[in-house]
């Protein structure tokens, strides 16, 4: 393992666990907490992704006013984000799975680390849900990309 | 209104906020990375599935740093439950089925809108797209619709 790359996983699991220990600490990685916001009687969510957003939103816009290119070389990635039927579709879909579990995909993940093993649960439907997104409606990409054994 | 508004509190709410934003920040100002969390669980297939769909070189190229971020957040996660957290696992009266479902539903919706509360609502918003701004909006409503129904039938959790 090169330097470059031994920096590169150090960095990338340092910001996954001050994002984890984010979700830990604001309780996101408890379904209650969500289904109460989702039920009006604790706004606190907003909060969470208010403070997160403010530092977010400072890093994106500002950083790459200074620097061309981030700390460890590399290009700065641009949100693909787009304004079609498939992100409204989907994310309706996401929002009505969110709202049955009280779990969306980083808690998931983070929860496992708190030793609430239900989240496993959860973390086979995200994955079945995915491959069912990738098998059936990426047609397109799929036709057009070379065919593997 | 602080106490109607945030029964148990807004202090840590904040402050998870934060740090949640800090690991955002460091991910991009050090590699230029999104911190979208749902697209793991479809660029992982790739280890597994020789469809065309999941070997995308998008996939392929990314698949070993999203692992590592979500290896990230269970260990920031278990710093938490070992320092400020209970004495026991943590666990959730929400019903297996529910879970179950609910994970199905939202992987699927996921990774069709490219996004979740993570990619959309705080890499999207922070990156001033407008159709993240709009996912945020429709899946805050989906959501909420889906929870008052589920609490009107008398749902435990």
């Amino acid at each position: 393992m090169t330097t470059r790359t031994l920096q590169d996983s150090l960095v990338v699991t340092a910001a996954g666990a001050l994002f984890g220990f984010g979700l830990a600490l604001s309780g996101m990685i408890q379904p209650e907490v969500v289904l109460s916001f989702l039920q009006f009687q604790d706004w606190g969510l907003m909060l969470v992704m208010g403070g997160a957003l403010m530092v977010a939103l400072a890093a994106y816009q500002l950083f790459p006013r200074f620097r061309a290119a981030p700390l460890l070389g590399g290009g700065f990635e641009a949100h693909t984000a787009q304004m079609s039927r498939n992100t409204f579709v989907g994310s309706a879909l996401f929002g009505v799975g969110w709202g049955l579990s009280g779990v969306c995909p980083g808690p998931a993940i983070a929860g496992l680390g708190t030793g609430n093993l239900q989240m496993l649960w959860v973390l086979l439907g995200l994955a079945a849900g995915a491959w069912l997104q990738g098998v059936f409606t990426s047609g397109d990409a799929a036709r057009s990309a070379p065919q593997e054994g | 209104m602080i106490p109607i508004l945030f029964p148990l509190g807004w202090q840590h709410y904040l402050a998870g906020g934060l740090a949640i934003g800090l690991g955002v920040a460091l991910l991009y100002v050090a590699t230029g990375r999104l911190a979208g969390m749902s697209s793991v669980f479809t660029s992982s297939w790739s280890y597994v599935s020789s469809r065309p769909v999941f070997q995308q070189a998008r996939w392929l190229s990314t698949r070993p740093w999203r692992l590592q971020l979500a290896l990230g957040l269970v260990l920031g996660a278990a710093l938490w439950w070992l320092t400020l957290g209970p004495d026991t696992a943590l666990s959730t009266q929400v019903p297996t089925w529910r879970l179950l479902l609910g994970g199905v539903v939202a992987g699927y919706g996921a990774r069709l809108a490219g996004g979740c509360t993570s990619g959309h609502g705080i890499c999207g918003m922070a990156s001033l797209k407008l159709p993240s701004l709009l996912a945020v909006l429709t899946f805050m409503a989906t959501g909420f619709i889906t929870a008052h129904v589920l609490a009107a039938l008398g749902a435990v959790a």
